[in-house]
């Protein structure tokens, strides 16, 4: 296939932040009608690209060329302008309002003084229908699925007339089954002339998907490869800067007495409807129990059932054999629990607090911590001392505050304060989440080490390969309940993929009883 | 010492500095538009808080309660609540201190703590109460403590109106001098202006905010709740328990600051026809000094001082003493939004750090 | 039954400086700033009306002072809501405290220029005679009961519900509205294609300035004829817990603050049974903070608050 013209071309693109240097010298081609990959780790200067392309930032050296004319793009309005839309990652929608208001807001067709809604609902529903991206004008924001959200976003670029699309991570949010559409849907919008720049760190997609990746690492081009003369093993180690092994060194488990057992769990939701539905499962002392699924499909409320921050209507959780449904955190984290948060800025620190009072979180109130009601600020230094070297969490004194770490040390941190407490169940929820090769390593390793040790671990992630790099075993979770147990040793990806979109026949297949 | 540090950070000492001279400012140019000589008009200030020595002491007698109304605001602000109704803790307090101050007969030594305590007490219950509508059912403090300083003002006139009244008189009876809480001998040294009690008791509150804020356990949990409650939940704290706590040791401030109002000024309580505004002060007071318990006590001292100095400008120049209300209000509009103050310090700033490229 | 529709009457004029200045708040609220000042607006309105309409009536204006004085008030209700309005939206200071602040500044300028312009005292010139009376409509202020109690207002009354039907059409029909919305839900969407969130904020604030003021001068031209430190007492406090219970929709904000408006004509017109009588005043004065603090407690219901309310709009948070 001949070269198709360039539509868009970053020349040089240098951005710098306090400290940093987000984007050093990048330079960029994309071609009409190409699906473009951007590939990087967390952190690489992906998304600070795009959002000069998008007119966020302004870059301090180098120029941008659309359609082979120099441009500035001074904010998202010149942006539009040119026919460059952007589908966010985290949608900018508002939740109140309907598809239609959301997909023409700032371009609101009118009927002298008022909004002409009418014709906005038929204008949405013709684009909809031309791009085979079906959405209902009419209903709210919140009442739709995210993978029709993602749609409304994409609708409000084409609504536009963008010409350049940019995804930014849009598989992060959506369950196996909307990823394939959301597949054919790119491949349409590619043969209909559109240019898609698509920022991810999936390989597979990648593979599946795109024409040409350009892979960066902190902040530099590292090469751009065209996909079908590639593979993920080349890509991976273009991204990481040396080779990557997918594996993690684990010997099997030698599980021994159960540690956390759950039966019948109910926890009620909104509407009625149970956000978990009846999950029972058990997990043993040295064995690791993962729960796969598509985020929003229970996994937050069923931990936070287990952990004590949330009411359950029915059932019961008992670890070591004490029940604990229905006590107070304190109460479970006594018991022997362990708790990594899915969000570490909302849970797992107090920002505003040192290092050192953030390390005694779970157990300032007990000796030596707290002596006959006052603190003892020496005895919380000395911990903060020791659980930061013994985990190598960098940062310039255990005085700092836990904002000004880097969100690896954060991690970091409070993993080193949860699996020093000599817990018997750990609970992590996406313990990796944010974080860069190195670390995700780390991470990995004293869980293993946690497991190795005898504790019992439950992992929510929604990263299948890193379920499957330390799960023992594994369950899927879909609206509420358990599709299926069964031992993570065997490879049954597609099952596992069906069930996390709730195809029942997966779960009949794979259940070990 | 690193501990210090946390306290103040850099801002949290120059920013207030600066904000105060702009609001000297601020007044200065008002005054200057309506046809007074500001710099006549902060001598006349000046002079009539230092000038003589029952000025002087009865310008602390001023600060007094602002120390205590400033300790209650920071205290829940720490805690992570907006605590705008110390106006009407303190006036509970007054009210409670009044009515054990009247109505028991017992040796000084039980009566004037007993009547002391009933003031800190009904602040707490007052507060507290804001405090629990918080915690079980979501209720914005602000609102509520707003709500309920209007109730309390309402109160305390129908206390004093009805049920303590002196016959004949505007007012409540006086508290049995077993109550009182002057220093009479140290009242004598200085032309009887009113010194009391208070005042130590003052300083010794500020020593018990820091004290429970940062040394006990309780502390702890305070502030973890303050920060992030979200955290703090997961902590295992009890969030919504912090929550009541704090309103109501906030609010003894409060009440301890309106029972030695009575006790150690007035030995009666008038019928109001307009909140006193202590409780409103506190508010600036609390802001200006970061809250923090040392600078809560800078702060009291110098709205207080402002404010007993404004009577010397208002007798002196019959400058109207809403001047200072103005300033005080500017004062605070400097301190949040110290945006604009960092705005003026960037030079003196940048020049420094020019200084030192050029001598490296 | 005549006091019944004195009732309603008298409910009509006590609402209508609520009313208003619940209006001020939602488009403020609605715009993601929250305005803790509405008091402080209030109070710089009443303030304005009084003296303006005092000076433009001494200045031979007659008839138009009223109206002047009512232009005035919106004029620096506007003006000093820009306090609040570059504090909080280009200084990004916490939101709250300038509001407080906003009260503080405003009743200290307020009192300071009366006793600046009127020799000392405390309160400005009385304006009877010169400030509103009641307007009967015709024909319909002649129907026995319902004439009585709905159609002998005064002006600012007819205004107020003219501008409650505006404003619910303004923020549900209109581009502006939609626009203004969605700053207050989600500045981020907002400001993706290309709507300035910093200049929808400015307007939802200015906007509750003049709303406010207004309030402030439907009760300075019609209740008290003068302006004091009494004069705006809580009101601007009260319609924040409008505009709660209203669920910051201004048709539901209306009823809340009429309810409240009630509360507050019960106690002017106290001796309305026997048994009233026997209550001491300042329990009927405390009624209508009474009521709004169990209302609040009981019946306010899920808060439904525009979403980015409160919080500086940051674009580099992502």
């Amino acid at each position: 296939m001949e070269q198709r013209p360039i539509v868009a071309e970053l020349k040089g693109i240098t951005k710098r932040f306090p400290g940093i240097v987000a984007n050093d010298n990048i330079s960029l081609q994309l071609r009409k009608g190409e699906i473009h990959a951007l590939l990087g780790e967390n952190g690489a200067g992906k998304s600070t690209l795009m959002n000069i392309l998008f007119g966020l930032y302004q870059p301090d050296e180098g120029h941008i060329e659309i359609n082979g004319s120099p441009v500035v793009i001074d904010g998202a309005g010149k942006a539009i302008e040119l026919r460059i839309g952007m589908v966010h990652q985290h949608f900018k929608l508002v939740k109140p309002f309907t598809v239609a208001e959301n997909i023409i807001l700032g371009n609101e067709p009118t009927k002298g003084a008022t909004i002409d809604i009418k014709s906005a609902n038929e204008r949405v529903k013709q684009i909809s229908e031309q791009y085979g991206l079906k959405v209902d004008p009419r209903v709210k924001i919140e009442d739709i699925t995210v993978g029709m959200q993602q749609r409304v976003e994409i609708l409000k670029t084409l609504y536009r007339g963008a010409d350049i699309l940019i995804f930014d991570e849009p598989t992060a949010v959506l369950t196996v089954q909307e990823i394939e559409e959301l597949i054919v849907i790119l491949r349409n919008l590619a043969r209909e002339g559109k240019s898609i720049i698509l920022i991810t760190h999936k390989l597979k997609e990648i593979m599946e998907i795109a024409d040409t990746c350009t892979v960066i690492r902190r902040g530099k081009v590292i090469g751009s490869v065209s996909v079908k003369e590639s593979n993920e093993r080349q890509l991976a180690e273009m991204m990481v800067g040396r080779s990557v092994s997918f594996q993690v060194d684990k010997q099997k488990s030698k599980p021994g007495k159960p540690v956390l057992e759950v039966k019948d769990l109910v926890v009620p939701g909104e509407h009625g409807k149970p956000v978990v539905d009846h999950v029972t499962f058990d997990i043993r002392a040295g064995e690791v129990f993962g729960i796969a699924g598509v985020d929003g499909n229970g996994q937050t409320q069923l931990i936070e059932a287990i952990t004590g921050m949330r009411k359950a209507s029915g059932g019961s959780v008992k670890v070591l054999g004490k029940e604990l449904l229905g006590t107070s955190v304190r109460t479970v984290t006594e018991a022997g629990v362990s708790h990594i948060p899915e969000d570490r800025h909302k849970h797992g620190l107090v920002l505003d607090f040192s290092v050192s009072e953030n390390m005694v979180l779970n157990n300032y109130y007990k000796e030596p911590f707290t002596h006959k009601g006052l603190l003892n600020y020496k005895a919380m230094d000395e911990n903060a001392k020791k659980l930061a070297e013994q985990f190598d969490v960098r940062m310039s004194g255990i005085h700092t505050e836990a904002r000004s770490l880097s969100g690896g040390n954060q991690q970091k941190a409070i993993i080193a304060r949860e699996l020093t407490r000599d817990p018997e169940l750990i609970i992590a929820v996406q313990p990796t989440r944010g974080l860069d090769v190195g670390a995700i390593e780390f991470v990995h390793k004293q869980l293993i080490e946690a497991r190795n040790a005898g504790k019992a671990v439950l992992l929510v992630s929604f990263e299948l390969e890193e379920l499957y790099g330390l799960s023992d075993r594994l369950a899927v979770i879909y609206e509420g309940r358990f599709m299926g147990q069964m031992e993570a040793d065997e490879k049954n990806e597609e099952q596992i993929g069906l069930m996390m979109a709730g195809n029942a026949m997966g779960a009949a297949a794979g259940h070990t009883g | 010492m690193q501990r210090l540090n946390q306290i103040f950070t850099k801002q949290s000492t120059y920013v207030p500095i600066l904000a105060i001279i702009l609001g000297l400012i601020v007044g200065a140019i008002v005054m200057w538009m309506g046809g007074f000589n500001p710099f006549e008009a902060y001598k006349a200030m000046l002079v009539k808080i230092f000038g003589t020595t029952y000025d002087f002491g009865e310008a602390i007698r001023q600060v007094t309660p602002l120390i205590f109304t400033g300790l209650s605001v920071a205290f829940a602000f720490r805690a992570g609540l907006f605590n705008i109704g110390a106006e009407g803790q303190f006036i509970m307090g007054m009210t409670a201190a009044t009515w054990v101050g009247i109505n028991t007969d017992l040796p000084w030594f039980i009566h004037l703590p007993l009547a002391v305590l009933a003031g800190g007490l009904a602040g707490a219950i007052w507060s507290g109460l804001a405090g629990w509508l918080k915690a079980s059912r979501g209720i914005n403090e602000v609102i509520s403590t707003i709500m309920l300083n209007w109730i309390a003002y309402y109160f305390a006139n129908f206390m004093v109106r009805v049920v303590m009244i002196e016959k004949g008189q505007n007012r409540s009876q006086d508290v049995l001098p077993s109550a009182s809480a002057s220093i009479d001998w140290l009242s004598a040294l200085m032309d009887n202006a009113r010194v009391h009690w208070g005042t130590v008791i003052a300083l010794l509150c500020s020593g018990i905010f820091y004290y429970i804020l940062w040394k006990t356990r309780q502390g702890y949990e305070l502030r973890a709740s303050g920060h992030n409650a979200d955290a703090a939940f997961y902590a295992g704290i009890n969030v919504k328990g912090s929550i009541v706590k704090a309103m109501m040791i906030s609010g003894a401030f409060a009440g301890l600051g309106g029972a030695f109002e009575i006790l150690g000024v007035f030995k009666s309580m008038a019928v109001m026809n307009a909140q006193p505004g202590y409780g409103f002060d506190g508010i600036a007071v609390s802001l200006l000094g970061g809250n923090n318990p040392f600078g809560i006590v800078f702060g009291a001292i110098l709205f207080g001082f402002l404010s007993y100095g404004s009577q010397g400008m208002n007798f002196e120049l019959e400058v109207p003493n809403e001047i200072i209300r103005i300033v005080i209000g500017s004062v605070i509009f400097f301190v949040a939004s110290h945006g604009i103050v960092k705005w003026f310090l960037k030079p003196f700033f940048k020049k420094r750090r020019e200084e030192k490229k050029g001598a490296a | 039954m005549d006091l019944l529709a004195q009732l309603i009457n008298t409910t009509l004029v006590f609402s209508t400086a609520l009313i208003l200045a619940a209006l001020g708040g939602i488009f403020s609220e609605r715009s993601g700033v929250v305005n803790i000042g509405l008091e402080g607006l209030m109070i710089v309105g009443a303030f304005s009306a009084a003296v303006f309409t005092y000076f433009s009536s001494e200045w031979g204006f007659g008839g138009g002072s009223p109206w002047f004085g009512l232009l005035m008030a919106v004029v620096c209700g506007v003006v000093f809501s820009l306090l609040h309005a570059v504090a909080s939206i280009s200084l990004k200071a916490n939101q709250v405290i300038i509001g407080v602040v906003i009260n503080i500044l405003a009743l200290g300028a307020t009192i300071y220029l009366v006793k600046s312009l009127f020799d000392g005292q405390g309160q400005s010139e009385n304006l009877t005679g010169i400030a509103f009376t009641k307007w009967n409509i015709p024909v319909l202020s002649d129907i026995p009961f319902i004439g009585e109690a709905l159609f002998k207002a005064y002006p600012t009354t007819y205004i107020c519900y003219v501008l409650v039907f505006l404003s619910w059409f303004v923020l549900y029909r209109t581009r502006f509205g939609l626009r203004l919305r969605a700053v207050g839900e989600h500045p981020g969407a907002a400001d993706t294609v290309g709507i300035s969130v910093t200049k929808y904020r400015y307007i939802g604030v200015m906007l509750s300035g003049a709303f406010a003021g207004l309030g402030g001068a439907a009760i300075s031209l019609t209740t008290t004829y003068d302006f004091s430190h009494t004069t705006i007492s809580g009101q601007g406090f009260i319609a924040i817990a409008a505009i709660i219970f209203g669920r910051w929709h201004p048709i539901g904000a209306a009823g809340a603050a009429l309810f409240f408006g009630f509360a507050q004509a019960l106690r002017f017109q106290a001796q309305l049974f026997e048994w009233s009588k026997a209550i001491p005043n300042e329990f009927l004065y405390m009624l209508p903070y009474v009521l709004t603090l169990l209302l609040l407690a009981f019946a306010a219901g899920k808060n439904r608050a525009p979403a980015a309310a409160g919080e500086p709009y940051d674009p580099g948070k992502r």
